[in-house]
């Protein structure tokens, strides 16, 4: 205090005090009541369902970092028309409750969309409910090739890559190896929706180019061990071990693989970057496809990255990213039609506009069965002491297709894909 | 010898060694449940708490500390979990312990959110661990190998203790008549503040040792419990080898099971129970106990 009348500053007197102290109060309620402060009449009111809990948790707790920092940029900048996005996130758990949620966040808390789910099954019932009711679905994380063909709606548009992508941008990977031709394959196959669409895929893309499927199982998702499936492994002596495993499911496989340490190549037509980290460093291997990365060099990957490292101090996955851009895609969507009237936004997205998913090439949703046609990528697992960082040791592919070939090339064709609206 | 026979016999004897990481789990589930007649939801949280703090330790002290300290510290806080809150519960109204111990599991699973993340722990085990050895026929995990070891040697120190102490006399005389022995002049509780520490201890003793093997994240808690109910049911109440002998059963159908029809594994131990409870309603080796009756 007497330094400070030394350097001739007034200390402040009770009253200022007392104004600091409100406007402390103030700022503190601002903070910690955001929603309240948030939820305008006039915001624009997101319903996003996601697994929390159960087999695929892992990856709903990244996708709401994801779609959260994106909300929050969004509406730093001033939100979309001037309106706030108020983002309202939840567990969707399972196929019955998702619907039961889904119904309940369009009835009762007057969601403008539905965004989210991972999880194939619920993303399914999801989707009845969007159509029910005639309203917009943003079905971001699930990968079933049958929610975009069999059971599509013309209510419902899917940000990631589907089961068919995912096994040729693998299966390009697995030829180039020779790991296909005249081998005998043994598949690990997740139970439910997910699982059994990417073994069929799978299974075409082995017997078309040459390959035997010697053995299939399918595993319960809530399965943990995996040993008896390891000693069948074994007992069929395969050329290549082939997962179509989801979830928690997948770094479990992984783990254990690597502690019975089995002589056959591993290969999964399906891997989250989040699955492989918690795999941890020298239990992985073989070849895997994913939809993105962090080592894609352009500047909106690199922006995105920054931004996610300084907010949670980790590095995103894909799944963070997909409900970041798809976020972002809703928001220019709602800002081009100048609002939410979801008719307005199903026809802006079916006049297939280019979006910046922060890859090298943009991405539309087709048309006619209102799936992303977007850029994938494999990775490998670099050697042990060529990388630093724990979660470094993925080694990426450049994106497939190339930069020549058309971006629908390990997409469906209509002649593949039954969806019609 | 015939090769499916073999290949069978193969996941029998796996399936013993999975039981026997059950057993490390339910064991102390049907201690606590015998002497206190607490119903302990919350096991599986310790289970998750051994896995999560063994991680901790391991990135100080290596792969050997972690599974020693992790149970360790576990252990004592299962003291404080007894001292504080279970120990208002004996003789209370069954359903005010459910209710209060799975409270505990969703605290301790949001608990690990917060500290830990959501995101599951990468863990790994020692290198000269991995891999697998060829015993006889069968196909072993060293890992799997060393964890069994481990269990047996819980296993016979619990068993001494049960058997072959005073401690274990009293422990054995609460579980049948608690009355007599408060006529005694002997109080349980002490005796119940042991049961738990030691319960709670394997209990994070098996989240170590699976850490490195099987996913570690916040809600694994909840995915242990039902194999442990499941276990202690089939083995029945108050009696260590139906503990015993439900594992390695519950591990060995599992096994079989897969082997012969893989979509059915996780629901194998349910049918088991179902079949054992029909036929023998106080599982397979329970005592008539008059507090339950």
């Amino acid at each position: 205090m007497d330094s400070n009348q030394k350097d001739g500053k007034s200390t402040p007197h009770f009253g200022d005090r007392r104004r600091v102290l409100q406007a402390g109060v103030a700022g503190a309620v601002a903070l910690g009541f955001p929603a309240i402060v948030r939820a305008r009449s006039d915001a624009i009111k997101i319903g996003h369902l996601t697994p929390k809990t159960g087999f695929l948790g892992a990856l709903g707790g990244w996708a709401e970092l994801g779609i959260m920092l994106a909300a929050e940029e969004i509406n730093a900048a001033g939100g979309v028309m001037g309106r706030q996005l108020d983002v309202r996130s939840e567990d969707s758990v399972n196929p019955a409750t998702a619907a039961t949620k889904a119904q309940r966040m369009l009835e009762r808390d007057k969601v403008d969309v539905l965004m989210g789910e991972i999880n194939s099954a619920s993303a399914k019932t999801i989707m009845q409910v969007a159509a029910r009711n005639r309203r917009l679905f943003m079905q971001i994380g699930a990968r079933s090739d049958a929610l975009r063909g069999a059971n599509c709606n013309r209510y419902t548009f899917h940000v990631d890559i589907p089961v068919t992508v995912m096994v040729n941008a693998e299966g390009q990977g697995l030829l180039r190896e020779g790991m296909i031709k005249g081998q005998r394959v043994y598949a690990l196959t997740s139970d439910y929706l997910f699982g059994h669409d990417l073994a069929k895929a799978a299974r075409k893309f082995v017997t078309k180019h040459g390959g035997t499927v010697i053995g299939d199982e399918l595993i319960a998702t809530s399965a943990t061990d995996f040993s008896p499936y390891l000693l069948k492994i074994r007992q069929a002596k395969p050329d290549l071990v082939a997962t179509n495993l989801g979830g928690n499911q997948v770094t479990n496989f992984v783990k254990q693989y690597a502690e019975f340490g089995l002589p056959y190549p591993v290969a999964g037509f399906n891997l989250n970057t989040a699955d492989a980290w918690a795999a941890g460093a020298g239990n992985l291997g073989g070849i895997w496809p994913t939809v993105w990365h962090h080592h894609i060099d352009t500047p909106g990957t690199r922006a995105f990255v920054a931004a996610f490292r300084k907010k949670y101090g980790k590095t995103p996955e894909n799944h963070a990213w997909i409900e970041y851009v798809s976020l972002h895609v809703m928001a220019r969507a709602m800002n081009e039609t100048k609002g939410t009237d979801n008719e307005k936004l199903i026809a802006f997205f079916e006049k297939e506009p280019k979006f910046d998913l922060l890859k090298t090439r943009m991405g539309y949703f087709r048309n006619w069965d209102h799936q992303m046609q977007q850029e994938a990528y494999t990775f490998t697992v670099k050697k042990p002491g060529t990388y630093k960082e724990a979660w470094d040791f993925l080694e990426f592919s450049a994106p497939i297709p190339g930069p020549d070939q058309p971006l629908e090339l390990l997409a469906p064709t209509r002649a593949e894909n039954p969806c019609t609206f | 010898m015939n090769m499916q026979l073999l290949f069978l016999l193969e996941q029998v004897v796996n399936g013993l060694v999975l039981g026997g990481y059950y057993l490390l789990i339910a064991l102390g589930l049907s201690l606590i449940f015998s002497v206190g007649g607490v119903v302990n939801l919350a096991h599986g949280a310790f289970y998750a708490l051994g896995a999560y703090v063994s991680i901790e330790v391991a990135r100080y002290l290596g792969f050997g500390a972690g599974v020693v300290i992790s149970p360790v510290a576990v252990a004592l806080l299962g003291i404080l979990f007894e001292r504080f809150i279970l120990r208002r519960f004996y003789t209370a109204d069954p359903i005010l312990s459910l209710l209060v111990t799975f409270g505990l599991a969703l605290v301790t699973e949001q608990a690990i959110r917060i500290i830990w993340g959501s995101a599951p722990l990468p863990a790994s085990m020692p290198r000269a661990l991995k891999g697998s050895v060829v015993l006889g026929d069968f196909l072993f995990s060293r890992y799997r190998l060393l964890l069994l070891a481990v269990v047996a040697l819980v296993l016979a120190g619990i068993w001494l203790l049960l058997n072959k102490t005073s401690f274990g006399r009293v422990v054995r005389a609460g579980i049948q008549r608690p009355d007599m022995v408060a006529a005694l002049g002997i109080r349980l509780q002490p005796y119940m503040t042991v049961i738990v520490m030691l319960g709670v201890g394997m209990a994070a003793l098996g989240g170590a040792l699976f850490a490195p093997i099987a996913l570690v994240h916040p809600a694994m808690g909840a995915e242990i419990i039902a194999v442990a109910f499941v276990v202690v049911v089939i083995g029945g109440l108050g009696s260590f080898w139906g503990v015993v002998l439900a594992a390695l059963l519950v591990g060995v159908v599992r096994g079989v099971t897969i082997f012969f029809v893989p979509a059915a594994g996780e629901a194998s131990m349910y049918v088991l129970m179902f079949v054992v409870l029909l036929l023998r309603p106080r599982g397979l080796l329970g005592e008539r106990i008059e507090k339950f009756e």
